[in-house]
């Protein structure tokens, strides 16, 4: 099947429901996109969907899935992959999933660095419960449950994920669709946990960081001189708070996933025998 | 002279005491004795205190006793708390050169025997093996052949090197050779015999991680807690030879969901933890069994609610297990009744979750969890071992179950409830899996009459289980008898050696131990032949007894202890042997 899968082969026949004009579509879009152009085809391709409007992404695209518990997506994905290294394993989720509820998967996902990609689609907003503040509102962004503004800072999560140790940080934006398919497939590509925090507007309940907003601030790292593989100049980009970048913002050269690590080659799945393992009166003996 | 024998070693935690305990109970084992060990007594002065306690025969022994007959006392404390289990004739060995026991008095009608642990161990090259002449003190006191203390030490130290092996068996001979030289004329009456008869010493812990090693089990993820940490301490170097993985989560919502991973990936996957974890866990549980992933999660049951006495015997999460998690779930609660049983049943669960890809609790409680106790080898028949791996479709039988345009279908609509499953890299089986309600592809719905399909799916297939699985009691005592006492968990070997006890004053009882709490049996016929049935169970409200009451329509009598230790045999008959005797009828 792989030598001629199409995107589209990714896609499920059922019709989002994501309001017309919403991010994820774009984002979702470039998941399909960078799957298919990485030689995968959907029956060795696992998904893992946090909950929240990304969530649903799971239900729209076609391949093996599972559609988890809130902010939980990444240790699922983990555990896919290193009973079965030879599945392409995607986790995808928002920025509440992925920097509120479930932060501190997170940081640990990163340190694990198993070898699949992480898609954020980071909106700044809660969509699907309406329009909260999320991890990643700007301090003084009003919503139904902060009038004022959450008055405190926004998750970095850049900065959070080079803190931890990480071998892949990029950003990339929805509605530029090759740029994000590229990005999304360098992460498919990188040797460990390629990182993506996607920005991926909200229509209906975030006015201010808006697809107007994101085409005027960003800076495409691609565009510059920049060295994504320099972990000093990483640094100062994550904490820029001055500007918003696209592209590649770090990557290990020398990653080594942690399959690789803990002699992970082949897939648990299978087990050859019917009763117990050769080798298991060993285990009896032992107590001897 | 008893046919069994107590003995103890006490200190304060970081004594090495569990580690000196176990060198001599794998001793004894290998000596050909049976060996029942206990820890941890529970505290009557303040915390810090620590003992390992080893109960052992030339016949199967089953559960503690009060009394020791040769003591090890590190710390004053140590005679201070087992007063009441030391009685005439008791032995103490001790340090009277340990600054704090200089002026330890030894109680009227016991033996003493000073020896100095420290200097002595120094002279065989460490005062670290202190505790190992204490051992060699210990053979001495009880005629017990140090050869098989020298096999025991070569065990637990040869990966150390042969130089620690020696210096330690040194140190073993230096106390041997120190009680008989200082102490010819003492009254040491103990002689503890050996056989030729072939043991192997383990916990329940261990039972479990040796289960899921022989039913296939390849990955676990696990967060540390007492008492469950020795499963994933033991599978940790072991599972790998099996072509298995263990990894340490950074939380028990990490390791449920991790272990879910693995188990959609197609692995026989488990995690284990107490309490606490199995509260974090609740909400994925509901994931697993809505999702039909097979996995086995097990609880060592301690002492809660919260942290509760993290150390202490508990069996008081049985409704967490049977009900625990918003909506209604489908599951099995498996609870192993020996430390042989931990093996059979982990067994046993992986077999249930993938027949019925379904979540299946392992209820083990810390009275059998962390304690070793001997077996004869071939209660882990390794060629008795089955694995069912149920419905699995390969590429070929894949389109059977698909829809007309090519979906694969893993909550397929069926007589029993139990669906294909397409594991991943299976070509044409590509498919959603969600906590959502599902159609049969696993795309999400809120079709009404699909909602109610796929429910009675899922709860049909407990009812498949029912129909096709055994899920009978285990039973001892007096088959005929009028009273019955029903126990779950670790209780039963404590109840089998009760009925002794219950014997010895004319009251005859039957018991059934269940190791199925959900599907549980139907105990009704049992109730209704019996005058009186009492449950027994280690908590405070009577959990298992309220479940059975409302099974059978019928009220029991309740035994229940939740004090921290476990039942004791003599205990438990005078307990049971009351219980019979009120005509109380429970508090409603």
């Amino acid at each position: 099947m792989s030598s001629e899968v199409r995107f589209t082969d990714f896609k499920s026949d059922k019709q989002p429901t994501w309001c017309p004009g919403c991010g994820d579509f774009g984002t979702m879009n470039g998941m399909m996109k960078a799957l298919a152009e990485t030689g995968n085809d959907p029956d060795n391709t696992f998904v893992v969907a946090g909950i929240g409007c990304s969530g649903k992404i799971g239900t729209y695209m076609h391949s093996y899935a599972i559609h988890g518990v809130h902010g939980r997506a990444l240790p699922v994905g983990a555990g896919v992959k290193m009973a079965n290294p030879d599945l392409e394993v995607m986790v995808a989720g928002g920025d509440g999933d992925g920097y509120s509820i479930g932060a501190g998967h997170f940081v640990h996902a990163v340190r694990r660095n198993v070898d699949m990609s992480y898609i954020v689609m980071d909106n700044r907003i809660y969509g699907l419960t309406k329009g909260q503040a999320s991890p990643t509102s700007r301090e003084d962004f009003e919503t139904s449950t902060t009038p004022e503004g959450p008055q405190q800072p926004p998750v970095n999560p850049l900065a959070l994920a080079l803190a931890s140790g990480a071998t892949f940080i990029a950003q990339s934006f929805s509605s530029d669709a090759l740029r994000h398919q590229e990005i999304v497939q360098q992460a498919i590509e990188h040797d460990g946990f390629g990182f993506v925090n996607v920005f991926s507007p909200c229509v209906t309940f975030n006015d201010v960081d808006t697809y107007d907003y994101f085409r005027d601030s960003l800076v495409d790292l691609a565009d510059t001189d920049y060295d994504p593989t320099d972990r000093e100049a990483a640094k100062e980009k994550v904490l820029d708070a001055d500007k918003e970048y696209m592209g590649v913002l770090y990557q290990d050269e020398n990653s080594v996933p942690y399959e690789e690590t803990h002699g992970l080659d082949s897939s648990m799945a299978e087990i050859d025998h019917e009763g117990a393992p050769e080798g298991a009166t060993d285990l009896v003996r032992e107590f001897y | 002279m008893p046919a069994d024998f107590n003995w103890a070693i006490g200190g304060e935690a970081g004594d090495g005491i569990d580690s000196t305990g176990k060198v001599f109970a794998q001793a004894l084992s290998r000596a050909g004795r049976h060996v029942f060990t206990s820890k941890d007594f529970a505290s009557r002065i303040r915390g810090g205190y620590t003992a390992y306690k080893v109960r052992t025969s030339t016949e199967k022994v089953r559960s503690v006793v009060d009394r020791l007959d040769v003591l090890v006392a590190l710390t004053p404390r140590t005679i201070e708390e087992n007063l009441d289990e030391l009685h005439e004739g008791s032995i103490i060995i001790y340090d009277g050169e340990r600054t704090t026991m200089a002026d330890v008095e030894i109680p009227e009608g016991m033996i003493g025997l000073d020896v100095p642990l420290k200097s002595l161990a120094e002279d065989a090259g460490g005062a670290v093996m202190r505790n190992v002449v204490a051992l060699g003190a210990a053979c001495e006191a009880t005629s017990f052949d140090i050869e098989h203390l020298d096999s025991s030490l070569k065990k637990h130290f040869g990966g150390k090197g042969q130089a620690i092996v020696d210096n330690n068996k040194q140190a073993a001979r230096l106390g041997q050779e120190y009680v008989r030289d200082n102490y010819p004329d003492a009254d040491l009456q103990y002689d503890l015999e050996t056989t030729d008869n072939d043991y192997v010493l383990l916990n329940g812990d261990e039972a479990i991680g040796m289960g899921a090693i022989a039913a296939g089990c390849k990955y676990y993820a696990g967060y540390p807690i007492t008492p469950a940490t020795d499963v994933m301490t033991y599978l940790k170097g072991r599972i790998e030879q099996f072509g298995g993985h263990v990894v340490q989560a950074e939380d028990e919502l990490a390791a449920i969901n991790l272990a879910l991973g693995a188990a959609r990936a197609g692995a026989r996957s488990m995690t284990a933890t107490s309490g606490p974890g199995i509260d974090l866990m609740a909400e994925t549980f509901g994931l697993v069994a809505t999702s039909e992933t097979p996995l086995v999660v097990v609880d060592v049951m301690r002492s809660g609610p919260s942290t509760g006495m993290p150390t202490k015997q508990e069996q008081g999460d049985l409704n967490m297990m049977l009900y625990g998690g918003h909506g209604e779930i489908p599951r099995f609660v498996l609870a192993p009744t020996t430390v042989e049983e931990c093996f059979w049943k982990t067994v046993e669960a992986f077999n249930l979750a993938e027949k019925y890809q379904t979540p299946v609790y392992l209820a083990a409680d810390l009275a059998m969890a962390v304690t070793e106790q001997t077996f004869e080898p071939d209660a882990f028949d390794m060629d008795a071992v089955e694995i069912d791996r149920g419905k699995v479709v390969d590429e070929e039988s894949i389109a059977d179950h698909q829809t007309e345009s090519g979906g694969f279908k893993p909550h397929e609509i069926t007589e029993d409830g139990v669906s294909p499953r397409a594991i991943p890299g299976t070509e044409g089986g590509a498919h959603m899996s969600t906590g959502l309600e599902h159609d049969e592809q696993g795309r999400r719905t809120e079709d009404t009459e699909m909602r109610v399909e796929q429910v009675d799916k899922r709860n049909r297939k407990i009812q498949t289980a029912r129909e096709r699985e055994d899920f009978s009691p285990r039973e001892f005592g007096d088959p005929d008898s009028d009273n019955l006492v029903v126990s779950w968990g670790s209780n039963e070997g404590t109840l089998v050696e009760a009925l002794e006890f219950l014997q010895e004053e004319d009251i005859d009882v039957r018991i059934l131990s269940v190791p199925y709490l959900f599907p549980r049996p139907d105990l009704t016929e049992e109730f209704e032949a019996a005058d009186d049935v009492v449950v027994v169970e280690c908590n405070a409200t009577g959990q298992f007894a309220d479940v059975v009451e409302h099974d059978t329509l019928q009220r029991v009598k309740r035994v229940n202890k939740y004090n921290g230790v476990q039942f004791k045999a003599d205990e438990l008959a005078d307990d049971i042997k009351r219980t019979l005797a009120s005509g109380q009828e429970v508090e409603a």
